[in-house]
């Protein structure tokens, strides 16, 4: 509303709201700016839950509460916005994590990790993810499947190895040392959520201080142009996939600590709680661009949001109802937020839009530059 | 109740007579709980061996506790005889496959069918064509639209369960008003959610009580944990918690040691082992949880072989199977929790 104000403004007195438009056009290309919509939204349901929940909602307590929660789903989509901005998606997350739980809390990883160490059952978790992604990345990039069909092969056959694995059964964590490493609180902050900030962290990093990062947005941008830029295309997305697969073990590993057991029916439905997060955190499906600022946020909103509900007693399908207008609300504010940057460059017209476009293909031309 | 109380009094005297010695050397449940399907140790002629039957058996896919004991304690009850031939279709979530096995047994020619529908309405129609076809069907669990697509309906009392927690819950706050009680659901969207949660309201209504906060999980231990961590946050101060299932109650139950709380007492459902066992050592907030038996199946292959061989119940002087039996939904706390424990199901 206010930028179309400002560009019916603009041709009376030119040069100074265009100054102003470009320091905001500034503001907002930055991490805050592009995931404008997520902050407004997710202080809106904060501004609701403390209207309807007062001090229940606003406390220490319910933040950590919100932020255990967020945790495994968070964790997961770290992994999904790679892939994601790798131009695929992994669809297998939920059942991985099932898989990878089962598998670490076997009687006989059990057995295992109790003779040696807990860590054991950790590193099995994490193995198994890793493994069941490299099956996905290597199924995809050489096999030249369409990463939604070999995922959703994998969702499938992941879940049922782990409902013969476990037999249909719920397997429980015997190892109290694992189950008090997780319960513990490191500065008043429990250890999941550590967990959580850590990955988004080491995410943030790999994304965007890294060639692996940069090489990542190219492959999604344009796997072709960045083959003949000499990026090993397949190979990345193999680790792409690879990658999304360990934050399931890990992820699994999580799950195990808060619900103190491995079953076939963790992680159900994650896959779509992954993606959803991703997408209204401003990760563009088809690849190429995202964040990780926009995916934590993404997460934190769903999250914020089941809690306020629950605060208020409002039952779980009014619930997904809000969750579905939310995604749709989000994506449409950003786009607003998109169209609205490109409407205020438009004035001067096509030189910023040619060097918007220029830095990757041109700079080499530029020496200067 | 009756049948209960000959089932109880069997599985003892299997106990006794199986010797002291195997008390030495297991303690395992199953077997304890299969024993009761021997059948060798009934007092009527019903199990004397007659003509060899062939039941058809189908059931939706065993993804938890409770279902796979379903299925489990169908096929030790039909080890049990000599006479009974059971058939046990893959269990399956998808009605259009339920409905071909279905078709699949009628087209076989059984004796007899046992179905657990996964969709009671959807499964109607096929099992009025097997009772056509001239097969009686026993219905179980989930009950058919039209009362004459089953011989035999035998069904948990949902309501039953809700009542029982509920009138529980009664008589542990009777002398508080004002407490604060809140429900942990399963699948919102089940009937025999709807049916819990209805029992439970109006028992509590009973004593002056109502269910204050109110969340619905998915059967799953994730779920449990889930809505249960926001739960706590929503009442920071709670007297009684009713969990639906036992199966989620393990997430439930994390999510309360997580959260440190500890003011409360909290009641199950379905009765898993796990939760009998957490009963028994009283080292936890469950106190109690009302059981919805996991043999309902067991007892539908029993009454199918006695519908195939012209047989009746041998306690009632009716000389056919009833139409319908609804089994109690008692509840189980430390007192008499040593009388369920065999028969429980480990989740």
């Amino acid at each position: 509303m206010s930028e179309h104000t400002t560009t019916t403004a603009a041709p009376a007195k030119q040069p100074a709201p265009t100054g102003r438009t470009t320091s905001g056009g500034g503001l907002l290309a930055g991490p805050v700016g592009r995931n404008l919509g997520l902050v407004v939204a997710f202080a809106l349901l904060c501004i609701v839950g403390v209207v309807t929940a007062g001090d229940r909602f606003a406390s220490a307590d319910n933040a950590l509460t919100i932020l255990r929660l967020a945790a495994v789903v968070g964790v997961v989509s770290i992994g999904m916005t790679f892939v994601i901005i790798g131009g695929g998606i992994d669809l297998s997350v939920g059942a991985l994590v099932a898989l990878s739980s089962v598998w670490a809390t076997t009687l006989a990883t059990q057995a295992m990790a109790a003779d040696t160490h807990w860590v054991l059952m950790a590193g099995t978790a994490i193995l198994v993810g890793a493994i069941a992604g490299l099956v996905n990345g290597v199924v995809i990039a050489y096999g030249k499947l369409v990463a939604f069909i070999a995922t959703l092969a994998m969702l499938a056959a992941a879940r049922g190895l782990a409902e013969i694995l476990a037999n249909r059964r719920t397997q429980i964590v015997q190892d109290q040392d694992f189950l008090r490493f997780f319960a513990a609180s490191p500065l008043g902050v429990p250890m999941l959520v550590w967990m959580f900030a850590l990955v988004a962290v080491l995410g943030w990093v790999l994304l965007n201080r890294t060639t692996f990062g940069r090489r990542t947005f190219a492959v999604g941008g344009n796997a072709e142009a960045a083959r003949l830029a000499g990026i090993r295309v397949q190979r990345h997305t193999v680790a792409l996939y690879v990658l999304s697969g360990v934050t399931c073990g890990l992820a699994a590993v999580m799950l195990m600590a808060r619900t103190t057991t491995g079953s076939s029916t963790h992680g159900t439905l994650l896959e779509l709680d992954a993606i959803a997060a991703v997408v209204i955190g401003g990760t563009l499906l088809i690849g190429g661009r995202g964040t990780i600022v926009g995916t934590v946020l993404g997460v934190l909103i769903f999250t914020t949001l089941s809690n306020v509900f629950t605060l208020n007693n409002l039952s779980s399908s009014a619930q997904a109802v809000a969750k579905g207008v939310i995604i749709v609300a989000a994506v449409l504010l950003q786009q607003r937020v998109a169209a609205g940057r490109r409407q205020r460059r438009s004035p001067k017209a096509l030189p910023p839009t040619a060097a918007e476009g220029a830095p990757a293909g041109a700079s080499p031309g530029v020496p200067a530059s | 109740m009756s049948a209960r109380h000959r089932r109880l009094l069997t599985s003892t005297v299997a106990l006794l007579g199986a010797g002291v010695m195997v008390t030495a050397c297991t303690g395992n449940t199953p077997e304890a709980s299969s024993s009761g399907g021997g059948g060798n140790n009934a007092a009527s002629s019903n199990d004397d061996t007659g003509d060899t039957v062939t039941i058809g058996f189908s059931a939706p896919a065993a993804d938890h506790g409770w279902m796979a004991q379903i299925t489990a304690a169908a096929r030790a009850e039909a080890d049990g005889y000599d006479d009974v031939d059971l058939v046990v279709a893959e269990g399956t979530n998808d009605v259009s496959a339920q409905i071909a096995q279905v078709e699949t047994f009628i087209n076989d020619g059984v004796d007899a069918i046992v179905l657990l529908p996964f969709d009671g309405a959807a499964l109607t129609p096929i099992a009025l064509e097997a009772m056509q076809a001239g097969i009686p069907v026993i219905n179980v669990d989930r009950e058919f639209d039209d009362p004459d697509a089953a011989r035999v309906t035998i069904l948990g009392d949902n309501y039953g369960m809700g009542v029982s927690a509920g009138q529980y819950v009664c008589s542990q706050l009777s002398d508080k008003p004002d407490a604060v009680v809140a429900e942990v659901a399963g699948i919102d969207s089940l009937p025999l959610t709807q049916e819990r949660s209805q029992g439970f309201s109006d028992a509590l209504s009973d004593c002056g009580l109502d269910v204050d906060n109110r969340v619905a999980a998915e059967f799953t231990v994730e779920s449990g944990e889930e809505v249960t961590a926001n739960l706590l946050q929503a009442a920071p101060q709670i007297d009684a918690i009713w969990n639906h299932d036992d199966d989620q109650g393990i997430g439930v139950l994390a999510a309360i040691t997580n959260a440190g709380r500890d003011e409360f007492f909290m009641v199950g459902g379905a009765g898993s082992a796990n939760a009998m066992r957490s009963i028994q050592a009283g080292d936890s907030v469950l106190q109690a949880t009302v059981i919805y038996p996991a043999s309902q199946a067991a007892d539908g292959v029993r009454l199918a072989r006695l519908l195939a061989q012209g047989k009746a119940l041998s306690d009632l002087i009716d000389v056919e199977v009833p139409r319908q039996i609804t089994l109690s939904a008692p509840v189980v706390t430390a007192d008499n929790v040593d009388q369920y424990i065999d028969s429980a199901f480990e989740s």
